[in-house]
C-alpha cells in the first residue's frame, strides 16, 4: 500500500524483490570471517583479570608471578595503559545536568562494578593468558555497593564517585497540557507500576578486536567486531594520542550486532593501548563469562504510570515516572540516558491526547554499564502505554482493538508533536490495524478465547501499537557533541568490463542491507544484481560516515547509494551519448547495455562504454572529461529522525497450575516506509520479535544485594530457542518517507519493541479471569503463580 | 606408575580424519576440538558462542553424529573421523539445506550457520518425515539471536519434504 | 575460557583405567561423555590434575534384556538408549524420559553411567534409575559392589562412589505387565535441567494402585523417593476423583530450599501439579 510516490527508475527491479544475500552463500559454506578468524603475523593474545567485587579499592596489585608464567610477553595493570589512554567520559554536552565520573580504561585506585577489567596480560595464546591471569594477586578493600536505583538516589546513600557529588546522572521532565486536571476529571484512571529488569543482549559472536598498530609506519589498523567502525576510529585515535588519518579501523563479518557492539568499552582501548607499547598485533576476544560482565546491560527501569480516560474510553492524559540504574558510569557517545528518554518521550506516542507529564531519573549504581541496545527505551514505552490502554479498555468493557480506533492520532493531527514532542507525519496506524486485525483473524481468535475459557484453558491476546523514530539525524546527535557521523557516503565504480564495484560507510551485521543497497545500485544502473558487488566496513576506504544503528541502513545508506548510483549514471549517459553522437536524455540503462529509452534498442553496451572511457579516451572530444566513479554523502541536516510505527498481536496459553506461558502465534504488521527486500524486512521483524518475546518471558541479569551478577552463564541467563518460539507472520504497509528520494524508513528495531508490548499484554489478557496483573518481567513460572495466588487472595499482585 | 616427566600427559598424540584427510597432530591435552580445528587445522568454520555446551555454535560431526566440539577434548577425536562444515560443504552433503537456507533466507550475521546446517543434516539423516514442532524440538539445541528461528524451521521443513531439491 | 592444564591417558581396558585413577590419587578424574566434566573445566570450575579417557572401553556399552534385568552399560550413549527397541519395551520409563535429558549433540556424547555419576539432583536418569528400584554396579581395583539406586545419591552432586572407582553398569527391573508409568517434568526451555520433574511408577490391578513409586527431582539435594505420598496413592482406584491429599502428602516427603526465581511453595505447588498428571497419564494408558 503505497501513497502514490511517483515511480523512476530507482524503484524499478531488483527493489523491492525479495533478493538473497550474497553473504549468506559464504556463511553456509563456514566462510564467514570473523574477528576471531584473523590471524596475523606475531600475534598475541589478552585476557583480562576482572574485578570480582562490585564495589571495591584496588588496594596492591602482585603481577611478579603473573609475569613469571609460560608464554607470557607483558602484563598491564590500569596505571601504565592511563599513560598513554585518555580516560572515557560519557557525558551529553546538550543535556543540562547530565555527568559522569571519568572512566579509566582499566580500574586505578577502585573497581566500581564486578567484571570491571582490572589487569590484561598478554601472551602466546588465550589458554596461557587465562593461566598467568590466575597467577595476578590483587588485594581489594571492599567497599559498600549499591544495586537499585532507588538506594542509590537516598538522601543518604554515599556517592559512587564522589566527585560527582551524588548518583544521579541526569533527570529530565516533561510537562504538556494540565495533567493534574485531566486526571481529576476522568471517567477511568488506570495505574501500574512496571519492573523492567536489566537484560544483557547476547550476540552470539562475543565481542573482540585485533589491535595492530605498526611502529614502522605509526599507524593502527584495528580488526574490530563493531558496527560503527568511523566512531572508533575517532575514539582510537583521540584516545590514544594518535592521527585520526593513521588509524583505520576494519570491522569483518560481525555475528551480531543489535546495539551492543556500538558502545565504548575501555578494555577495548586497552588492547589497542597494549598493541601501541608493543609494537605487535594484539587479540582480544571476549569469552561467554566475562560478557556476561562487561557487555553493555540494557533495559533495568522502574516504572509508575497512569493514564486518565473518559468514559467514552478517549485517552486524556498519561503519567509516566522513571526511574532507571545505568551502572558505574556513563557510556561514552551512546550516553546512558536514552533508553529514559525514549521512554518519556515516547510512551503513549500512537495516541491523542494533549495531557502529559513524565519524568526520568538515571542513578548510577555500582553495576555494568547501560549502553545501546535494539529499541533502546521504546520497547519499554510500548509495554507502558498499550498495558494501561489495555487496562482502560477492560475497565470501560472496551475490546481492545476497538480502543486503539478510538485513539489512534487521525492524519489531521499527525503533522504536529505529541506531547512528549514526537513528529508522526507520515505513520498508519489505521491502515496497520485493520490489516493486523485481519491478517490475525483477531475476531476468530477472541471466539475460540471466550470457548477455550469454558473448558479452563486460558488463552490470551495482545495488541501492541508502537511509533519508532528512525534513523536519527543531526539535530538528535549534534548538539550532544558526540563525534557520531549522522551521514553517509557511497561511492560506485563502474569496472572497465561494465560491472559495478561500490563502497558504503553502512556496515552489515546480518540484516541484509547491503543487498538493500546493491538493489538500489543495480535498479538505477539497470544492472542485473550479481553484476553489483558491494564493500563495506573499512574506516579507511569507504566514504566517511555512520554504520549500523539506530535502523538507518536503508534510510540513510541507501539515499546516498540512489544518489551515487544516480550520479553515475548521469556520467555514463553522458558518456555514451557523447559515443553514440545523441542526447543523454534519449538514453536509459537496461539489463548492461544503454538503450534508445523509447524504443528500446540497444545503442552500446556497457562494457564498452567502460572500455572507451577507461582506455580509449584517444577517441574522445578533447574536453570530454571521463568520470565513471561518484561519490554522494547523504543526511538531512534538519530532520531529526524518520518516523516508523506498526502494530503486532499475540496469541498465547498461560497455564494456570503451573505459570507457563507458551506462545502460540505472532503477526506482525510494518510500516517501514519503501521496502527495498520485503524478505530482508520480514526476517528483521521477525528476529526482533524473538527477542521481545524473550524479554517478557525469559531474559533477567540477576544481581545480588552486593551487587553479584549471579545468573551469568548461558544456562542461567534464558533466551528464546526454536522450540519456545511460535510462527511468526509479517505483512508491511508501505507509507514512503516524504523528505526523500528512496522514502525508506528504518525497520531493525521494530520487531523487538512490538513484541515487547504485544506478548506482555497477551499474558495480562490470558490472567485477566483471575484478576491476575503481572508487572514484573520476566513472567516466569513462579511469577505467574504468585499474581494469581495473590489475586485469589484479594490484593493486587505486587510482583 | 611410573615418576615422571613433568611434560608426560600433558601433550596428546593424536591420530585422526578430519573432512576426510588424515591428521596427525601433538595436541595440549587441554585443547577442545574446535580450537584444535580452528587454530591448527585452520578450519574456521566452526564457531565458539559459549564454550560450555548451551549455544551449538560449535556443532562439528564425530563419526558421524553432531557433538559439541567445545566440549569434547582434541584428545578424544583419536581414531576418529570429524567433518566440519567446509567438509561436508565440500563433499556436496549439505547442498539441499544450503540450497533452502539461502532462499528463506535462514541466516543473518551467520555465526550460528554451520552449527545450525550440522544439527539440521543429523535431522534429515534421521530419514522420518517431523513436524514443524518436531523440527523446533530437534533444534532447540542450536541458538539463534538474529532469525527468530521461523525461516530456518521453513528451509529444514522444505528439505524434509523434498529431499532431492538441490540448488 | 580455555580449561587449566591438565594430564591426559587414554584407558585401553577397565583394568587400565581403575589402576590409572587408583594410581593419580583424587586429582584424578574419568572423562566418559565430557558433557558436564567440560563444560566444568572450560569455565576453570575445577582443576584435575588427571583426566582418565574412557571412551574407548567398549566393554562397558551396550543395553541388553537377560531375564527379568534390563542392563545398560555405563558407557552407552543416551543417544543409544533413545533408539533402543529394549529401553522402548523393557524400560518404558527411560524412552520417556530420555527425550528430555538434553539436546541431540549431548545425547550423542552424554552417558547414563556419567548421568549418574554427575547427580544432578534435576538429571532425569537418576530419578529414573531410583524409581524403577535400579541398581548401580560399581568397580575399583578391589573388585565390584553393586549399590542399590536410592543408596546412591547421598546429596548435591555426591554419590557413594569411592576416589577410583568407576560405574560400569546399570540394572534396572524389566517392565512388567501390571506396571504402569509416566515421566513428566517442567522446564523453562526444552532440554533444560527441570525445575521439577517426576518419575513415576506403579502396579495396577486393573484399576487399583497396589504400590507406585515416586522420585522427584529438581526439588532437593537428590532424587527424592516420596514415600508419603507413594502410601497415600496405595489402594486409590484410577481414575482419581480426588487430588487434594496430594499437596499435603507431598509437603511430608519434599522440602525443597528456598532458591532465587523458585521457591519452595512453588516447586512443591509444581509437584503435585506432575503427580496429578502422572496419575491421569496412567488412566489413560490403561487398556479400555
Amino acid at each position: 500500500m503505497s501513497d502514490g510516490a511517483p515511480k523512476d527508475a530507482a524503484l524499478r527491479e531488483p527493489v523491492g524483490t525479495d533478493a538473497p544475500r550474497r553473504e549468506i552463500r559464504r556463511f553456509l559454506r563456514g566462510r564467514g570471517r570473523y574477528v576471531a578468524d584473523i590471524v596475523l603475523p606475531r600475534m598475541l593474545h589478552a585476557a583480562f583479570v576482572r574485578s570480582p567485587h562490585a564495589h571495591a579499592r584496588i588496594v596492591s596489585i602482585d603481577l611478579a608471578a603473573a609475569r613469571a608464567a609460560p608464554g607470557v610477553e607483558r602484563v598491564f595493570a590500569g596505571a601504565e595503559l592511563a599513560e598513554i589512554c585518555a580516560p572515557l567520559h560519557g557525558v551529553a554536552l546538550h543535556r543540562p545536568g547530565h555527568k559522569s565520573a571519568l572512566q579509566p580504561i582499566m580500574a586505578v585506585e577502585r573497581a566500581v562494578w564486578q567484571g570491571q577489567p582490572v589487569v590484561a596480560v598478554v601472551a602466546r595464546s588465550r589458554a596461557e593468558a587465562e593461566d598467568a591471569a590466575e597467577r595476578v594477586a590483587i588485594e581489594w578493600e571492599r567497599l559498600p555497593a549499591l544495586v537499585e536505583a532507588a538506594a542509590a538516589l537516598a538522601p543518604a546513600a554515599p556517592p559512587i564517585h564522589p566527585e560527582l557529588g551524588d548518583n544521579l546522572a541526569f533527570a529530565f521532565e516533561i510537562e504538556a497540557g494540565d495533567a493534574d486536571r485531566a486526571f481529576q476529571e476522568a471517567a477511568v484512571v488506570v495505574e501500574q507500576r512496571f519492573d523492567f529488569v536489566r537484560q544483557t543482549p547476547m550476540t552470539l559472536e562475543p565481542r573482540g578486536l585485533i589491535a595492530d598498530y605498526d611502529p614502522g609506519s605509526e599507524s593502527l589498523t584495528v580488526h574490530h567486531a563493531h558496527q560503527s567502525p568511523f566512531q572508533m576510529q575517532d575514539v582510537f585515535s583521540r584516545h590514544l594520542g594518535l592521527p585520526e588519518h593513521k588509524v583505520r579501523v576494519i570491522a569483518p563479518d560481525v555475528g551480531g550486532g543489535f546495539g551492543m557492539k556500538l558502545n565504548v568499552y575501555g578494555e577495548e582501548l586497552a588492547v589497542c593501548a597494549m598493541s601501541k607499547l608493543m609494537g605487535r598485533p594484539v587479540k582480544y576476544l571476549a569469552d561467554r563469562l566475562e560478557s556476561f560482565v562487561s557487555d553493555s546491560h540494557a533495559r533495568d527501569h522502574r516504572v509508575t504510570a497512569r493514564m486518565a480516560v473518559s468514559k467514552e474510553g478517549r485517552i486524556t492524559a498519561m503519567e509516566v515516572d522513571d526511574l532507571a540504574a545505568v551502572g558505574a558510569y556513563g557510556m561514552p557517545l551512546r550516553f546512558n540516558i536514552a533508553e529514559g528518554m525514549m521512554l518519556i518521550t515516547m510512551a503513549g506516542a500512537p495516541y491523542a491526547f494533549p495531557n502529559y507529564r513524565a519524568r526520568t531519573r538515571n542513578a548510577y549504581v555500582n553495576t555494568n554499564l547501560i549502553g545501546m541496545y535494539r529499541g533502546v527505551g521504546i520497547p519499554l514505552a510500548c509495554v507502558v502505554g498499550e498495558a494501561l490502554a489495555d487496562l482502560a479498555a477492560e475497565r470501560l468493557g472496551i475490546d481492545p482493538v476497538e480502543f486503539r480506533r478510538r485513539n489512534y492520532r487521525r492524519k489531521e493531527s499527525l503533522s504536529g508533536a505529541t506531547p512528549g514532542g514526537v513528529r508522526l507525519a507520515g505513520t498508519s496506524f489505521d491502515a496497520c490495524l485493520e490489516t493486523l486485525v485481519r491478517l490475525m483473524k483477531y475476531d476468530e481468535l477472541r471466539r475460540t478465547q471466550a470457548e477455550a475459557r469454558r473448558r479452563g484453558v486460558y488463552y490470551g491476546i495482545g495488541i501492541a501499537t508502537f511509533v519508532e523514530a528512525t534513523a536519527y539525524g543531526p539535530p538528535y546527535y549534534g548538539p550532544s557533541e558526540a563525534r557520531i557521523s549522522t551521514q553517509d557516503g557511497c561511492t560506485v565504480r563502474l569496472e572497465p568490463s561494465g560491472v559495478v564495484r561500490c563502497v558504503t560507510s553502512i556496515t552489515d551485521q546480518g540484516q541484509g542491507t547491503l543487498t538493500g543497497l546493491a538493489q538500489i545500485v543495480a535498479a538505477t544502473l539497470g544492472l542485473a544484481l550479481e553484476d553489483v558487488e558491494m564493500i563495506a566496513g573499512d574506516s579507511a576506504i569507504s566514504p566517511y560516515g555512520g554504520g549500523a544503528w539506530a535502523s538507518r541502513g536503508m534510510a540513510i545508506g541507501g539515499e546516498a547509494a540512489l544518489k551515487a548510483a544516480q550520479a553515475l549514471r548521469a556520467n555514463i549517459l553522458d558518456l555514451a551519448a557523447t559515443i553514440a553522437q545523441t542526447a543523454p536524455d534519449r538514453l536509459d540503462l537496461r539489463r548492461g547495455q544503454i538503450v534508445n529509452k523509447d524504443t528500446g534498442a540497444a545503442v552500446i553496451s556497457l562494457a564498452d562504454v567502460g572500455k572507451i572511457g577507461y582506455f580509449r579516451q584517444d577517441t574522445l572530444p578533447r574536453d570530454f572529461d571521463v568520470q565513471l566513479s561518484a561519490t554522494r554523502s547523504f543526511v538531512d541536516n534538519g530532520a531529526m529522525c524518520y518516523m516508523a510505527n506498526g502494530v503486532q498481536g499475540s496469541f498465547v496459553e498461560v497455564d494456570p497450575e503451573s505459570g507457563f506461558v507458551k506462545c502460540l502465534g505472532q503477526w506482525a504488521v510494518d510500516d517501514c516506509g519503501r521496502v527495498i527486500n520485503p524478505m530482508q524486512v520480514t526476517e528483521q521483524v521477525r528476529g526482533g520479535i524473538v527477542q521481545g518475546i524473550g524479554a517478557v518471558l525469559f531474559e533477567e541479569c540477576i544481581y545480588d544485594p552486593q551487587g553479584n551478577f549471579v545468573n551469568a552463564t548461558m544456562a542461567d541467563y534464558l533466551v528464546p530457542m526454536a522450540s519456545e518460539m511460535p510462527d511468526i507472520f509479517v505483512e508491511h504497509v508501505e507509507t514512503p518517507e516524504r523528505s526523500t528520494a528512496l522514502g525508506a524508513k528504518g525497520i531493525g528495531e521494530a520487531g523487538l519493541i512490538g513484541a515487547m508490548g504485544a506478548v506482555w499484554v497477551a499474558v495480562n489478557d490470558a490472567l485477566k479471569p483471575f484478576g491476575a496483573r503481572m508487572t514484573t518481567q520476566p513472567f516466569t513460572p513462579e511469577r505467574v503463580l504468585e499474581a494469581i495466588a495473590a489475586a485469589r487472595r484479594g490484593t493486587r499482585a505486587g510482583k | 606408575m611410573t615418576p615422571r616427566d613433568p611434560e608426560a600427559g600433558f601433550t596428546v598424540e593424536i591420530d585422526c580424519t578430519v573432512n576426510g584427510v588424515r591428521v596427525r597432530r601433538a595436541v595440549p591435552a587441554r585443547q577442545h576440538l574446535v580450537d584444535f580445528l580452528r587454530d591448527e587445522l585452520e578450519l574456521t568454520g566452526s564457531h565458539l558462542g559459549c564454550e560450555h555446551g548451551v549455544c551449538g555454535a560449535c556443532s562439528v560431526l564425530l563419526d558421524g553424529v553432531v557433538v559439541r566440539g567445545c566440549l569434547t577434548l582434541a584428545a578424544q577425536a583419536h581414531g576418529k573421523r570429524v567433518d566440519t562444515v567446509e567438509g561436508l560443504s565440500d563433499s556436496g552433503a549439505l547442498d539441499a539445506l544450503q540450497a533452502a537456507f539461502a532462499r528463506h533466507n535462514a541466516a543473518q550475521c551467520g555465526y550460528c550457520t554451520p552449527g545450525m546446517l550440522l544439527t539440521a543434516h543429523e535431522l534429515l539423516g534421521a530419514g522420518r518425515p517431523m513436524s514443524r514442532a518436531a523440527i523446533r524440538e530437534f533444534m532447540s539445541g542450536n541458538f539463534c539471536r538474529c532469525t527468530g528461528y521461523h525461516a530456518i524451521v521453513d528451509a529444514i521443513a522444505e528439505v524434509l519434504e523434498r529431499p532431492s531439491s538441490g540448488s | 575460557m580455555k580449561a587449566p592444564r591438565f594430564a591426559y591417558r587414554r584407558a585401553a581396558t577397565l583394568a587400565e583405567a581403575l589402576d590409572m585413577l587408583a594410581g593419580e590419587g583424587p586429582g584424578a578424574v574419568p572423562l566418559a561423555g565430557g558433557q558436564s566434566l567440560l563444560a566444568t573445566l572450560n569455565m576453570r570450575l575445577s582443576t584435575p590434575t588427571l583426566l582418565v579417557d574412557i571412551g574407548d572401553l567398549d566393554e562397558l556399552v551396550g543395553i541388553a534384556l537377560e531375564r527379568d534385568v534390563v542392563r545398560i552399560g555405563a558407557m552407552t550413549r543416551h543417544a543409544h538408549v533413545l533408539e533402543s527397541a529394549v529401553i522402548r519395551q523393557h524400560a518404558p520409563l527411560v524412552a520417556e524420559a530420555i527425550g528430555h535429558v538434553g539436546h541431540v549433540a549431548i545425547r550423542n556424547r552424554g552417558t547414563f553411567g556419567g548421568s549418574l555419576a554427575y547427580a544432578d539432583p534435576a538429571a532425569e536418569l537418576p530419578a529414573c534409575t531410583v524409581a524403577l528400584a535400579g541398581t548401580v554396579v560399581v568397580a575399583s581395583r578391589a573388585g565390584r559392589r553393586e549399590v542399590p539406586a536410592e543408596r546412591f545419591f547421598k546429596g548435591l552432586f555426591e554419590t557413594d562412589l569411592a576416589p577410583g572407582e568407576l560405574i560400569v553398569e546399570i540394572r534396572l527391573p524389566a517392565h512388567k505387565p501390571d506396571r504402569t508409568w509416566a515421566f513428566l517434568e517442567f522446564a523453562r526451555r526444552h532440554g533444560d535441567f527441570a525445575i521439577v520433574g517426576l518419575a513415576a511408577q506403579a502396579t495396577l490391578a486393573d484399576a487399583r494402585i497396589v504400590d507406585a513409586r515416586l522420585v522427584y527431582l529438581g526439588c532437593v539435594d537428590r532424587p527424592k523417593l516420596a514415600r508419603a505420598a507413594a502410601r497415600a496413592l496405595a489402594g486409590r482406584t484410577l481414575p482419581l476423583d480426588e487430588t487434594a491429599w496430594i499437596e499435603p502428602a507431598l509437603a511430608e516427603d519434599l522440602d525443597p530450599p528456598e532458591t532465587p526465581g523458585c521457591s519452595a511453595a512453588t516447586k512443591r505447588q509444581l509437584a503435585a501439579v506432575l503427580t496429578r498428571r502422572a496419575v491421569a497419564a496412567w488412566h489413560d494408558r490403561m487398556p479400555r
